[in-house]
């Protein structure tokens, strides 16, 4: 008798379990999102949630996946590293979510993709650029549940060493780097790589903190070593006030940065007539003629009343790239399967370009040269993985 | 040495700001003993005033920098009144805790007005660099703005303590209320009027920023609001000439620090001073020693 006592309570407690999972697979697939909406970077954040909803209400308009619609979780992490991680404990734990999508930053994803290791949940970021996101530092495999639809730092500053070496044809380059910021350290770390092996010199390494805005001082001590290109892999709010400061204290030189320039308060930042001799990589260029390209615009604009941004491009495709890996894994609700469909995704066909998710979970893609001219973006080149 | 007068220029600007702010820190705890830990953010109301004044209302530089100097003047008399004066004679620490709510609020009222995100302070100044001594030196208007506006309002300070009836009150009230009071000095205006000039300067260093670095958030506010503590510490808390001294000598070293040794041991710099000086001479570099009185 008692055991059958305590089967029953053994029992019972398991339904407890289990049946609220039950539950929640009702008529919808609940998809979250962890991203930054709020302080420091909440610009990429909004302009990628902005693109997801666009490609959810598509997908849903045209009658979901499998039947179900989409229904996104849409949390916010407020750029904050440790909160990201929280966020997306609540969304796999709480709301059973079948996959997060974001956050944004290489920091917030790599400190996210803990908890999504943890409780076994696909988490796809779609512009975490830092090499060692999608891998695990310390043993150096890959970690499982976490994938980015983005090119990674070592292409990103591979391609703007190449152009800083081959295409401007330079030799003496200055870093800055922001030293809050992993993507920002690991973008220096191959821009130095590849430039030096490319047979130029790094006359000056410079850092800042977290949301420094004066960088006379370091710009002045830059310019005593004569620097013929600046790199400086920095997030939007720093990039505008760095080319600012940099053109008033005559040091006209070219300055490179990285996908974090791609935002028009660079330019609003620095001024017109300062953004000039400016180059960047981009994950796609709006002058770019593909029908697919001008459709998005095209909608982005009807639905938003705002030109896209590469972040706001980026956060369609992640929309539409997660609804193409449900379809083909053909489960609303397992993780499990979701996410060995997310591995075999092979010429998933997007906006910014065709993506191949390679063995350590990053997208193969191509990146584009951006230039500003008086403040306008100005499509210079494609280059290719 | 071009190089060293050029970053003493850097220094001398932001500096410049540190003082501003610092003057309103010195003279709140030189009357009531209290480190207002709302001023950073009454700084950051201050650029975002300004910035309203002239985005919305298209005003130019300077009547946006009255409007937001008074407006700032008015918010300091309000938090003064609602959440300081209630606990006039409660302990220290719960109207230091009080000052660090304020500041909280502030924050994030202004992240739901105006956004989380950073705004650009509009351009309403026209951009021009002075090339001095063939290039060697480059100096913007703006920085001479700053450093000019910021000369003029401490001139004026100076005035106002040294030579007007209010001053007078103020020095009397800081020197011991109870005795102001029974000389019929109406000690509880003397303290509005202190913050209301207080956040007025810390307004104007806002704006300033805001002209110079065009880049205004919600939390602007946090680290130059420390960094004007430590600077009224370093001069002296409670005198005036003292934050005027540590503002400058903060940004200037500051600056040298960055300009010869590296940017990220700054802020370390700026905290290990003070730290020196609370541990060599706590009254500061301008204060004197009074002994308790029993």
């Amino acid at each position: 008798m008692k055991k059958f006592l305590s089967v029953l309570v053994l029992v019972l407690f398991l339904c407890l379990i289990i049946l609220p999972t039950l539950a929640a697979s009702n008529n919808t697939i609940k998809i979250g999102v962890d991203l930054e909406l709020s302080q420091a970077v909440a610009q990429y954040g909004q302009r990628e949630l902005d693109g997801i909803k666009l490609a959810v209400d598509e997908i849903n308009k045209k009658g979901g996946i499998l039947g179900k619609k989409i229904e996104l979780v849409i949390i916010d992490n407020k750029s904050d590293k440790t909160e990201a991680m929280n966020v997306a404990t609540k969304l796999a734990v709480k709301e059973k979510v079948l996959a997060i999508l974001g956050p944004a930053t290489s920091g917030a994803t790599k400190s996210a993709s803990q908890a999504a290791m943890q409780y076994k949940v696909p988490i796809i970021s779609p512009s975490a650029t830092d090499d060692t996101v999608t891998i695990n530092e310390r043993t150096g495999k890959v970690k499982t549940y976490v994938f980015r639809t983005c090119f990674n730092d070592s292409f990103q500053g591979n391609v703007m060493a190449n152009f800083a070496a081959k295409t401007l044809k330079l030799k003496n380059a200055a870093i800055i780097t922001d030293a809050s910021s992993d993507y920002s350290k690991g973008l220096a770390k191959n821009f130095k790589t590849t430039f030096t092996k490319a047979g130029g010199k790094i006359v000056a390494e410079e850092s800042f903190g977290k949301g420094e805005q004066d960088f006379n001082s370091i710009l002045t001590k830059i310019r005593d070593k004569k620097p013929e290109v600046i790199f400086a892999p920095v997030y939007y709010d720093e990039a505008g006030l760095i080319i600012k400061q940099a053109r008033e204290l005559g040091l006209n030189v070219p300055i490179l940065g990285a996908d974090g320039f791609d935002d028009p308060k660079v330019v609003e930042k620095a001024g017109k007539t300062y953004s000039n001799n400016v180059f960047f990589s981009a994950h796609y260029s709006s002058q770019d003629t593909d029908k697919k390209v001008k459709d998005f615009i095209t909608n982005y604009k009807k639905k938003y009343n705002a030109e896209p941004n590469a972040f706001a491009a980026l956060g369609y495709d992640l929309g539409y790239f997660v609804a193409d890996a449900i379809k083909r894994a053909n489960t609303t609700t397992d993780r499990e399967k979701l996410r060995k469909a997310l591995e075999t995704t092979k010429n998933f066909v997007g906006v910014t370009g065709v993506i191949n998710v390679d063995k350590n979970h990053n997208a193969e893609k191509s990146a584009v040269i951006i230039e500003l001219k008086d403040g306008v973006q100005t499509f210079k080149q494609k280059l290719n993985p | 040495m071009w190089t060293f007068l050029q970053q003493l220029i850097n220094g001398i600007t932001l500096g410049s700001v540190y003082a501003l702010i610092a003057l309103g820190y010195t003279m709140v705890y030189g009357i009531i003993k209290l480190i207002n830990f709302a001023h950073g953010d009454v700084y950051m109301v201050g650029a975002y005033i300004a910035f309203i004044c002239v985005v919305y209302l298209h005003m130019g530089f300077l009547p946006a920098l009255i409007i937001s100097m008074v407006f700032c003047a008015l918010l300091g008399v309000i938090i003064e009144k609602l959440a300081y004066k209630p606990l006039r004679n409660s302990s220290r620490i719960s109207v230091l805790i009080t000052a660090i709510g304020v500041s909280l609020l502030l924050e994030n009222l202004m992240q739901i007005i105006m956004g989380a995100d950073s705004r650009v302070f509009p351009k309403v100044v026209a951009d021009n660099n002075y090339k001095l001594f063939n290039n060697h030196l480059l100096i913007s208007n703006k920085q001479i703005y700053m450093i000019i506006i910021t000369i003029i309002l401490m001139i004026l300070l100076n005035y106002v303590v040294k030579n007007t009836k209010m001053g007078k009150a103020m020095r009397a009230v800081a020197q011991d209320s109870d005795a102001a009071r029974l000389m019929g000095i109406n000690v509880d205006t003397t303290i509005s009027f202190t913050f209301a000039i207080g956040s007025a300067l810390a307004a104007a260093g806002g704006v300033l920023v805001g002209l110079y670095y065009v880049s205004i958030n919600p939390l602007m506010g946090v680290l130059p609001g420390l960094k004007a503590f430590v600077a009224a510490v370093f001069g002296g808390i409670g005198i005036i000439p003292g934050a005027m001294l540590g503002g400058f000598s903060l940004g200037i070293v500051e600056t040298l620090v960055s300009g010869y040794g590296s940017s990220m041991y700054k802020d370390a710099v700026a905290f290990a001073i003070l730290i020196l000086i609370l541990l060599v001479k706590p009254t500061g570099l301008l204060g004197k020693n009074i002994k308790e009185k029993v």
